[in-house]
């Protein structure tokens, strides 16, 4: 079985095509390394499967169900979640609302919903402790280390029992030791069968955690192999053109 | 070796007294507070009942629009209508008294004016995208304007059946205290356990943390824009009617530059004007310390020219002493 299956994705942007016939799958619990060079697509393959746009051709099936993308929220109810590159984060609010933020917990009080901090606080600490991360719910995001960021971003995908978390560029700026922690944080995604496809152009981040990588140039799907199997000359060599496939 | 649990189960465990001074309010309010006690040993005058009354009264005013501004700057915005807002509301509420119509009725369509000045803000704001400083300083102009048009620029001091109802409503007293203050009262704590407890309040701020962050939520940002500049508006009408019942009487410069007060209260009380910041208590205590500040300049025998001064000074160092707070940080 698989998670996530697309065939035949094709996207258009006017005379411009900037996917062509790509398919690919992932597997439950597989982490998928998504490169390719700047404008290969690799974006736009990410913005289709987060129904931010659907693609001109070819068809999505989420476990062997064909689903159509209309709008975020409705990928987001297949339950496909997206880290985004700047994290998306209020840096004046705290964890524990961050990691809820747009899906408050309430309570009601007399004819008043109220926000119940204590549930979301204690949630978000419960999230922060499968991540193994040292986040506190309470403290301002502000105040708080790349890695601790990254954490709740993570954290809030996980709220919604996540099936495919897309995770563009987590490791594009922030520092090595940092870099470690998100690729634990990837690591336990995976571990509680989570499928995870990882958008980055840092070739050593993807083949420590990636599974399986799949490489994008010019709009088409060059190579998908086993990271065992492959090695980053190869990679480089895929993306760059100088091995036409793999 | 602490384990993980506790870690994150660990909360900063503060002092109440360091929780007190770690609220940018309360400095405002010990700064208020010194200033009232300095002008009651070096003044006869500020210590009388009349003199207090007058400064409770006086504060209410803009304090009460400062709440609605503090909701508008803590979302990353700003209102300079507001003070347009103020004639506008007024200048209804007293055409349609003075017509004969009934306080409710007048008051009612008085509110809707200002809910439609702020809607028509917060719908050019939120889905044109024009920047709020333009928008409403275009609205500062325009509403002022329709307020001369509907009153043919003449004085309205006569308001009809209920004359006297408006002018307690907005100039009477209860238990000594003035009315307005009790408005003030009523709408600071509403809007307290508003930002604090519910979702529009914690949107509030979020859309001033970052905006595109609570859009990828799921956030309605657009709607909720065009809710927070009408609430503004709606605490300008109110403030317009008591107004209006105060003086007796409505001109056309009623509210003029009241805007810059009304924003210097919001950030001297703690609202940041990059966004994501503000409480509407600090809001109160900012209102509070202006306007004794303003009421000593009075009473010590300085020139009120030197109003505007104060106040221009109070914003601008507000902002450079937050710059100064984030550049520590």
């Amino acid at each position: 079985m698989s998670r996530l299956t697309m065939t035949g994705i094709t996207k258009n942007f006017g005379a411009i095509r900037a996917l062509s016939d790509v398919s690919i799958s992932v597997a439950p619990g597989e982490v998928l390394g998504l490169m390719g060079d700047n404008g290969a697509g690799k974006s736009t393959l990410v913005k289709i499967i987060a129904g931010n746009f659907p693609p001109s051709a070819g068809d999505i099936r989420i476990d062997d169900k064909p689903v159509f993308f209309h709008r975020p929220v409705d990928a987001q109810r297949e339950g496909v979640e997206v880290v985004y590159q700047d994290l998306a984060l209020c840096n004046n609010l705290t964890a524990a609302s961050n990691v809820f933020l747009g899906r408050e917990t309430t309570r009601s009080l007399g004819p008043f919903r109220v926000i119940d901090y204590p549930a979301m606080n204690q949630r978000a600490a419960e999230l922060f402790k499968q991540l193994k991360s040292e986040t506190r719910p309470r403290d301002l995001v502000r105040k708080m280390s790349g890695g601790q960021r990254q954490a709740v971003a993570i954290a809030r995908t996980l709220l919604s029992e996540p099936k495919i978390v897309l995770m563009d560029e987590p490791t594009a700026a922030i520092s090595v030791r940092q870099v470690v922690e998100v690729l634990d944080l990837i690591r336990r995604l995976r571990d509680r069968g989570i499928s995870v496809v990882l958008v980055s152009h840092r070739m050593p981040d993807v083949f420590a955690v990636a599974d399986r990588i799949a490489v994008l140039r010019r709009g088409s799907l060059v190579a998908s192999k086993a990271t065992a199997l492959s090695s980053p000359e190869e990679v480089t060599g895929l993306i760059t053109g100088a091995i036409e496939a793999a | 070796m602490t384990t993980l649990d506790e870690i994150i189960g660990q909360s900063e465990h503060k002092s109440v007294l360091s929780r007190i001074t770690g609220v940018p309010a309360f400095w405002v309010f010990l700064a208020a507070f010194v200033a009232c006690l300095a002008l009651t040993l070096m003044t006869d005058t500020f210590a009388t009942p009349r003199n207090l009354f007058n400064v409770t009264r006086n504060f209410a005013f803009v304090a009460i629009i400062a709440v609605g501004m503090t909701a508008v700057i803590a979302s990353g915005g700003i209102d300079l209508s507001v003070g347009s807002t103020v004639v506008l509301t007024a200048m209804v509420i007293s055409i349609l008294m003075a017509a004969g119509y009934s306080f409710a009725l007048s008051a009612f369509a008085a509110i809707c004016a200002a809910l439609a000045v702020g809607a028509l803000n917060g719908v050019l704001i939120a889905y044109a995208g024009m920047p709020p400083f333009v928008v409403t300083l275009g609205m500062l102009s325009a509403a002022r304007s329709l307020a001369m048009v509907l009153s043919n620029n003449k004085m309205i001091y006569e308001f009809g059946p209920d004359h006297d109802l408006l002018l307690w409503l907005g100039g009477g007293s209860t238990f000594g205290l003035p009315h307005p203050l009790y408005a003030l009262v009523v709408l600071t704590l509403v809007m307290s356990f508003v930002f604090r407890w519910t979702r529009w309040g914690q949107y509030v701020y979020a859309i001033g943390g970052n905006e595109s962050a609570a859009t990828l939520s799921g956030i309605a940002v657009k709607r909720q824009k065009v809710t927070i500049y009408m609430f503004s508006a709606f605490t300008a009408g109110l403030a317009g009617i008591l107004m209006t019942g105060w003086l007796g009487s409505v001109t056309t410069n009623l509210g003029q530059s009241m805007e810059l007060a009304v924003i210097a209260a919001a950030v001297i009380g703690g609202a940041n004007l990059a966004g994501g910041e503000g409480t509407a208590l600090g809001a109160v205590v900012g209102a509070l310390l202006i306007e004794v500040i303003r009421n000593s300049l009075i009473l010590l025998g300085i020139s009120t020219f030197w109003q505007g001064m104060f106040i221009g000074t109070f914003i601008i160092v507000a902002v450079a002493f937050d710059r100064f707070r984030s550049h520590r940080n």
